[in-house]
């Protein structure tokens, strides 16, 4: 019998490499740590921690680039409509990572625009509740589901107060490299997890945000610039209440 | 002290084989719809990302919690020293494992990947309440096997009470485990109560008895054996207790849920403006499942009919199922409350536009595994009755 807690094991059996910090001690006391993503033959450590901020004031009404960004990105267009499918029941069952929600605040009656993803909760109720351990918080924060391990019961889904994750209800039709995965099993955004492992230090609907309301970074070195944006303006974490520190943040709802 | 004899099911052989064939067909056609789901995807289901568990699980949940309510009598026999209760108590453990087998099963075949069972056997994540439940019932299946052969076996009878009083509080213990599969689910209103759990036990126990009631008279009636007024009265009595108890715990939920105002859009959701859910809450769990039954079996001469009994444990079932459904399918669909003071007024990915509540209609694929579960479960029995069964003639 195994059992498996939530740090970054599973990478270090993907990786089967040398395990490297890439914080280094220099003398007791004293740590360097380094700001960028670690390489792909590094194991991932908790020096850095991945975060999100969005700008609602930025996010324009009927803008869909991000969005369009990560379905590119990870592959989410090799869903196709199976044959004989209902569309309006397809359109419940086809896999989002990302989606845009417009709210209006009762009172006020303002308008607000806000992509809605995984929020990389520090204490993630999916992996508290996933029966083998399938869905996992690497160290560095991101919250992703290793899918040979998921049997796919959806009990994540269920605990997921985001409603961020996807089931995948049929066959692909090609096998993306950058995100290998298949019918039955659970998915949600990993922060483009692929990007960051090979060094780079941006998400793809970062990239893709016209007016820039996307600022992405690690949460644990004072000098990115998301964790300046977060020192500066007043921020939101959704369901705050529930407390689950997320790694996503919202300023201006 | 008389002697208690269990003697063979000695119904007539054709029967016996009728009764097996029309299972064996039901299920052979639940087993291509379980071929079809799993070659296909889970889209040919009414399931989505939405309506994440559906009507498998509402049938997966409603025999698991009767399963360990179907003990009842023998835990009356054995735990609480009633030896009128006795002679039934075979029927009720095996019962009990046969219900539990089908309500797990469905869980397996509803599985994105079946195939993995032994991932999940194996890799055990200790955090989560999913992970202990399947611990639970692989010990609840060993348990009461055991108590089963203390009971038979005649050696082994000086162990009899202790498997009886292990096999009575892991029950409640896997009722409890069951109830807190949604208990954790702390995100949606629906779930998020601690009333659940004992809940869950007192309509286990409803259930159970209900389903027992039926296998025992339906049982007696195919092989021409008498089945004493006595004991039907007596099991229609308890009946009578628990659903009250049920529909206690019921108004106690919902009274709590009214005092939080954050619930009460979820309230209002159920008992008023929800439709189909609102509807089963109304006629299926309120009126059928309780009050319907309660009026028969406490009735000065329904009460005293057997068919009427009869009918309230169906009427239980009944009201059970719709219970178990308003509970899983009503609580998701429920739009999780994600942004106080706004509305969602657009999405793409519903997330309760205008407060609307997602839709789910059940494939003919997904009910058929359902009840495939089920027949299953029927399946096991007769086959294991033509062994062993018991006679309350001899107690009484
Ligand atoms: S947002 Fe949902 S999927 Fe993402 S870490 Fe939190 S609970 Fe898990
Ligand atoms: S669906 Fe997969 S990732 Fe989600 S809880 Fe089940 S096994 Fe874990």
């Amino acid at each position: 019998m195994k059992t498996t807690d939530q740090t970054d094991h599973k990478r270090r059996d993907f990786l089967k490499t040398g395990v490297a910090a890439s914080a280094v001690t220099l003398a007791p006391g004293i740590v360097m740590h380094t700001a960028e993503a670690a390489p792909r033959d590094k194991a991932v450590d908790s020096s850095v921690r991945w975060g999100m901020l969005v700008d609602t004031f930025k996010c324009a009404s009927g803008c869909d680039s991000c969005v369009q960004a990560c379905n590119e990105e990870n592959g989410l267009e090799a869903y196709s409509m199976p044959e004989g499918a209902d569309p309006e029941k397809w359109d419940q069952q086809r896999p989002k990572w990302m989606r845009n929600v417009t709210l209006k605040d009762n009172l006020s009656g303002r308008i607000s625009n806000l992509p809605l993803m995984c929020q990389h909760c520090e204490n993630p109720p999916c992996a508290d509740v996933c029966p083998t351990g399938a869905s996992f918080r690497r160290a560095d924060g991101i919250v992703m589901v290793d899918r040979h391990t998921c049997i796919g019961c959806r009990y994540c889904m269920m605990a997921c107060p985001y409603k961020a994750r996807s089931f995948i209800h049929e066959n692909v039709d090609i096998k993306p490299e950058l995100a290998p995965r298949g019918k039955g099993c659970v998915e949600s955004c990993n922060f483009c997890v692929h990007r960051l492992d090979d060094g780079e230090t941006s998400t793809a609907c970062q990239d893709a945000c016209p007016e820039n309301a996307i600022i992405f970074g690690d949460l644990n070195d004072p000098n990115s610039e998301v964790s300046k944006a977060l020192a500066e303006y007043p921020s939101v974490q959704i369901r705050a209440d529930l407390r689950l520190n997320t790694g996503v943040r919202y300023s201006g709802i | 002290m008389k002697k208690i004899f269990y003697k063979e099911w000695d119904i007539a052989s054709q029967t016996y084989w009728m009764i097996l064939a029309v299972l064996a067909v039901i299920s052979a056609v639940a087993g291509f719809a379980v071929l079809h789901m799993e070659h296909s995807g889970h889209w040919v289901t009414g399931m989505s990302n939405q309506i994440v568990w559906g009507t498998p699980h509402v049938f997966a949940v409603f025999l698991i919690v009767a399963a360990s309510g179907a003990l009842n009598v023998a835990s009356i026999a054995s735990v609480f020293n009633k030896k009128a209760y006795k002679p039934l108590a075979p029927l009720s453990a095996l019962l009990a494992v046969a219900l539990l087998i089908g309500g797990l099963l469905i869980l397996v075949l509803d599985l994105g990947r079946p195939e993995r069972l032994m991932v999940a056997m194996t890799t055990y994540n200790f955090k989560s309440i999913f992970a202990w439940n399947i611990l639970l019932y692989n010990g609840f299946i060993a348990i009461v096997a055991f108590y089963l052969w203390t009971i038979l076996d005649r050696k082994m009878n000086r162990f009899y009470k202790a498997a009886g009083v292990a096999a009575f509080v892991w029950r409640l213990i896997l009722t409890t485990g069951t109830g807190s599969i949604f208990g954790f689910l702390v995100a949606r209103q629906g779930y998020d109560a601690a009333i659940l759990a004992p809940w869950f036990i007192i309509m286990s126990f409803g259930f159970g008895l209900a389903i027992y009631m039926l296998v025992l008279s339906d049982f007696f009636r195919l092989s021409d054996r008498p089945l004493g007024d006595s004991v039907m009265f007596r099991l229609k009595n308890l009946l009578g207790v628990f659903v009250a108890a049920s529909l206690l715990l019921t108004l106690m939920y919902h009274m709590t849920n009214l005092y939080g105002t954050e619930n009460h859009a979820f309230e209002a959701f159920i008992l008023r403006d929800g439709g189909i859910y609102t509807a089963l809450f109304w006629i299926g769990e309120i009126l059928i499942g309780g009050l319907l039954p309660l009026a028969i079996v406490f009735h000065p001469s329904l009460g005293k009919s057997r068919s009427w009994i009869y009918a309230a444990a169906i009427m239980v079932i009944i009201g059970g199922i719709a219970t178990i459904y308003v509970i899983i399918i009503g609580g998701q669909a429920f739009p999780m409350a994600m942004f106080p003071g706004k509305t969602v007024i657009a999405s793409g990915f519903y997330d309760g536009i205008n407060g609307l509540a997602s839709t789910y209609s059940p494939s003919l694929a997904e009910a058929l595994l359902g009840i495939g579960g089920g027949v299953r479960m029927l399946k096991i029995l007769p086959m294991s009755m033509a062994d062993e069964v018991a006679d309350p003639h001899s107690a009484s």
